[in-house]
């Protein structure tokens, strides 16, 4: 047994520990009008835990801690970027958010970056206990922090879906963990995926991994809201503060489809031939389902809800036709998956950004309120436009790499499965720009409101700053298409083991 | 000019357009004088370019890419920022860049509700880099994104700028502005296609060799085509690769039955949306059979060549007679893109070089005279605010000049001996009685009667809305009004066009001394066929 620790190689985590605990010390002693400098402390320790994550990036990889329990490779640390800056846009966007209204702030940034770290472990845990700890790290806070508009009744039922559900979602979770262990004897994924590989076909142990893979597959298809286990995904999206809804959209859902990866390729790589169909019609159905669903929404929260459960379909796509054509696809699956994730945090991000000024600016989230905005403030309106369309894959805006990238894994793959749904992804491709258009018709076909007059003023720094980082980085990304494949190629290593 | 000659030329003509209109972004709304001058000047500066392009060109060796840049852009997945024309889309190129200097003349003092030339000018300067971009890429990622960077300018022009009457659409309860319903469509109608186009393109990239030898480059995979790489007998999906393609390109001209947007959209355009979407933006569409679809899957060509050629037929006559049922002078001309651009197709179909010759013109005219028409239309409904024929009779009376300039244009539309439009259908039709060997001849010959009984309806529905709306008295409901006749920016916009149209019509060469070598390369080396005879009659 090897318990030696590499500090440096936890000093993300750490860092954001330290921060936590700090903030949630500085709240009990800060007097009320100055509760807002928790805010500024938790932006100031998660961009500190960045440095030692690019410090590790140059440094020698991978560590391997615990046994191999515990792991940072170039996967793991693209992963921990993306939730560092996926956090940190998401706290810079709560800060003018959290202090418009009469919301606790200390305990706020205190669950967010508690949330945070449990996305940082997720990406390192090699192991079933890890990975339930990270998950659970993520979600946990996450129920307290749905329902953190008090006296909105709306924020009352999404905390108490996303608890229930969310509570449901983990039980089956760790019944399959728990049969996968009873099955196998070990918690350490290396070694999980020697046992079931040995298993032959007739083994009386196989049933009962199949049913433990299928578990922890539902498990995991709850946290990353696929369909046919999204349904608290809508309401608890409109019911939660806006600026949580974007991270559940963003940082939770990508920490989830973080644990599918890491699960199904170290572990039980050999079953593909039970999670790979499983897959394949969870793309499927979130994909058509969600997108059908979103054509009919009025509310513009609810419509970005069900468009995340349809991007969630889009990036299981590639890795649905990767697990079905064998394990020498895996990675060209994996990377189309990650680089898609990396866009569309950005871009949806970004999209948030903008509900949140617009809803300040009209009180409303219904997309009818939006009617005109691109005569009564063109800027916004033009950055809104910039983040729908590149949801909906528009060139040149960065979505239409992550689209590119994921039709190039699956026809990779091919296969006549994999042709089926690259040919059901072109049709829901072409049902969610209808939505996608929805929005900029209100804003720029639909006449304003009477009476509604143009607005000059700016909204707060930090939006501004969230909003021109996201556009500008939406439309080099488009253009330029080799940053987010630098990333994405960086994670393959992660297969390095299974040989893909 | 070494940079010049080595794709300089050529990414300033793309990219021009764009960068002005970022600049044109930060020009405050009130100094509409400047951001018109801009505007005009760089249409102009692309123009001149693409001249300058033209007269270096060499035609003796027209067949081979010129003007040519290759430079890494995506690495991970080999696609080149290649650009480069040849005499196959130089002309279409010269063309693009000629009508945006036009359009933005007609602009100067043609605006719609809700006015905004800022934002107008600057969406018609981000639309020219998605059409001349579409024309030089060699580069089949290249080519998506500028095929696709058209939409949503197009799609802001119709949605904004758009017809503003309210209409029934079947299936919705409410009353919906034309506009809205004729820009979405149009968008979706589009991005269906294409997104299925993308698709063809990934699985020949995967088709054309090992990791390394993977590629998105058109001539490279044109050469692989031409050796058999994706014929049908040893790839199974070949047939259905071509379908993708097809559907994405098809859509686009538009061909029968995918052509129920083009109705909508250029009825519902402002002015100078249906100029731009009649006169290039189809165009995407047949070039990208020319460039992509044919050279690179000939096999699949053959296969599918009898069905293009029915669609196209069908959609000759089809379009004929729904010009026949109209009332709208401006939907009667946007019908008449769906013929006109069945006889390109028909010509297409034939996949010989006359028939892919007679498309290219077929193409030039039709961006010539339809964008005429188009403008014609505009402006009569911005003097009479209608576009009804029954009430427009004795426009001749009215404004002589407007009125004989719709003759002129009709005429030419028609496909007059002398004109423009004449060599275009008449070719295709040469070339249906004589398709690439192996071809049905039955079935061709059969399409080519159809097409000349639709070249007699043509003239049919033409001379019926010439009769309609030019000659006769003019109603009661316009005595004494005054009506304003052609002003000097609409002569200044349609001149250039006229003459175009006649100095094609009489010498031909002009777009066919650079398309012939092109072409006739290109079928030779597709489909192993030497020169056609009767070429050499047009001057090849």
């Amino acid at each position: 047994m090897n318990y030696d620790i590499d500090y440096l190689a936890l000093a993300p985590e750490i860092v954001v520990i330290i921060t936590l605990l700090g903030v949630l010390a500085l709240d009990l002693v800060l007097p009320r009008r100055l509760k807002y400098f928790t805010g500024a402390i938790a932006v100031v320790g998660l961009t500190l835990s960045a440095i030692p994550l690019i410090l590790l990036a140059v440094g020698d990889l991978p560590v391997s801690m615990f046994d191999g329990s515990y792991v940072v490779d170039q996967f793991a640390l693209v992963l921990k970027g993306l939730f560092l800056v996926s956090g940190y846009v998401v706290l810079v966007m709560s800060v003018s958010y959290i202090e418009s209204d009469r919301y606790y702030q200390g305990e706020y940034y205190f669950l967010i970056l508690s949330s945070i770290l449990g996305s940082l472990v997720m990406a390192s845990a090699r192991d079933l206990i890890a990975i339930f700890i990270g998950l659970e790290l993520t979600t946990a806070p996450l129920f307290l922090l749905a329902g953190w508009k008090k006296g909105d009744l709306k924020s009352n039922e999404a905390a108490l879906k996303y608890f229930v559900l969310g509570v449901l979602s983990t039980a089956i979770l760790l019944w399959g963990m728990s049969m996968l262990y009873g099955a196998t004897g070990s918690i350490q994924f290396a070694e999980i995926s020697a046992a079931v590989s040995s298993l032959r076909s007739g083994d009386p142990m196989m049933p009962l991994v199949v049913l433990a893979v299928v578990f922890v597959m539902v498990g995991f298809g709850f946290k990353v809201a696929a369909v046919p286990f999204h349904f608290w995904a809508p309401d608890t999206y409109e019911g939660s503060p806006i600026p949580v809804t974007a991270y559940l959209s963003v940082g939770s859902k990508a920490a989830g489809f973080v644990g599918m990866f890491v699960f199904v390729y170290l572990a039980v790589p050999s079953l593909s031939s039970v999670w790979g169909p499983l897959i394949w019609v969870m793309a499927a159905l979130s994909m058509t389902v969600a997108n059908l669903a979103a054509l009919r929404q009025t509310n513009i929260v609810r419509l970005l809800a069900y468009s995340s459960i349809a991007q969630a379909g889009f990036m299981l796509v590639p890795f649905a036709a990767a697990s079905l054509a064998g394990e020498g696809a895996l990675a060209a699956g994996l990377e189309a998956t990650v680089v898609y994730l990396v866009i569309y945090a950005l871009m949806n991000l970004g999209a948030f950004a903008v509900v949140i000024v617009a809803v300040q600016r009209t009180g409303s989230a219904e997309i009818d309120s939006w009617a005109g905005l691109g005569r009564l403030d063109g800027r916004l309106a033009v950055l809104a436009s910039v983040f729908f369309f590149s949801l909906a894959g528009i060139p040149p805006l960065a979505g239409w790499y992550a689209k590119f990238k994921m039709f190039t894994a699956t026809i990779a793959a091919g296969g006549t499965w994999a042709y089926v749904l690259a040919a059901v992804a072109a049709v829901n491709a072409v049902i969610a720009l209808a939505y996608y258009a929805k929005v900029a018709k209100a804003m720029w076909f639909d006449d304003p409101p009477e009476g509604a007059e143009e607005i000059t003023e700016a909204p707060s720094g930090s939006l501004v700053l969230v909003l021109t980082i996201a556009a500008v980085v939406t439309v080099v990304v488009g253009v330029l298409p080799n940053i987010p494949d630098f990333f994405g190629e960086a994670t393959r290593t992660l297969l390095a083991t299974v040989g893909g | 000019m070494n940079w010049f000659e080595n794709g300089g030329a050529l990414s300033l003509i793309v990219f021009l357009p764009l960068a002005a209109a970022l600049v044109m972004l930060v020009i405050p709304k009130a100094r509409e004088e400047a951001i018109k001058q801009l505007a005009l000047l760089v249409s102009v500066v692309t123009f001149a370019l693409s001249l300058v392009v033209a007269f270096a060109f060499e035609l003796g060796s027209s067949a081979s890419y010129q003007f040519e840049i290759s430079a890494p852009w995506i690495s991970a997945i080999g696609s080149n920022y290649h650009i480069g024309v040849d005499g196959i889309s130089l002309p279409l190129l010269v063309l693009s860049t000629f009508v945006l200097v036009l359009s933005i003349i007609y602009s100067w003092n043609h605006w719609e509700e809700p006015r905004n030339p800022k934002a107008f000018l600057a969406l018609m300067l981000i639309l020219a880099t998605g059409m001349n971009g579409t024309f030089v890429a060699l580069d089949l990622v290249l080519f998506f994104i500028f095929f696709e960077v058209v939409l949503l300018p197009m799609y802001f022009m119709i949605g904004i700028w758009g017809d503003k009457s309210m209409r029934k659409i079947p299936g919705f309860a409410r009353e919906i502005p034309t506009r809205l319903y004729a820009s979405l469509k149009f968008f979706l109608f589009t991005l269906f296609g294409s997104a299925f186009m993308l698709l063809g393109f990934l699985a020949i990239y995967f088709r054309a060799g090992d990791v390394a030898q993977r590629t998105f480059d058109i001539p490279e995979l044109a050469t692989l085509g031409a050796a058999g790489a994706f014929s049908p007998a040893a790839w199974s999906i070949g047939g259905l690769v071509f379908g993708a393609l097809f559907l994405g390109f098809a859509v686009k001209v538009p061909m029968w039955p995918f052509h129920t947007w083009l109705p909508d959209a250029h009825t519902a355009a402002p002015t100078v949306g249906s100029v731009l979407l009649a006169a290039i933006l189809l165009k995407l569409g047949s070039y990208g059979f020319v460039r992509i679809a044919l050279p690179i899957l000939p096999e699949s060509a053959r296969d599918w060549a009898p069905a293009i050629a029915i669609l196209s037929v069908i959609g000759i006559i089809y379009g004929s007679l729904a010009c026949l049922a109209q009332t709208d002078m401006k939907r009667l001309i946007a019908f008449s893109s769906v013929g006109h651009m069945g006889f390109v197709m028909l010509g297409i179909s034939t996949l010989t070089d006359v028939g892919i010759n007679a498309a290219i013109i077929g193409m030039v005219a039709h961006g010539l005279i339809t964008g005429l028409l188009f403008f014609l239309a505009g402006s009569m409904h911005h003097r009479y605010h209608t576009r009804e024929m029954s009430r427009l009779g004795g426009n001749q009376t009215l404004m002589p000049k407007m009125g004989g300039i719709l003759g002129f244009t009709a005429m030419a539309s028609l496909g007059l001996p002398g004109l423009a439009g004449f060599w275009g259908e008449f070719m295709a039709l040469l070339g249906a009685f004589n398709p690439l060997e192996g071809l049905n001849v039955s079935l061709f010959r059969t399409a080519m009667v159809i097409g000349a009984i639709g070249t007699v309806l043509t003239a049919g529905y033409l001379l019926w809305m010439l009769q309609k709306v030019n000659f006769g008295e003019p109603s009661e409901e316009w005595v004494g009004h005054e009506f304003h006749d052609v002003d000097r920016f609409e002569m200044a916009a349609w001149v250039p066009l006229m003459i175009l149209i006649v100095i094609i019509g009489v010498y031909p060469k002009l777009v066919l001394g650079s398309t012939t070598d092109a072409v006739v390369a290109m079928v030779d080396t597709a489909f192993n066929s030497g020169p056609t005879a009767a070429l050499t009659v047009f001057g090849g």
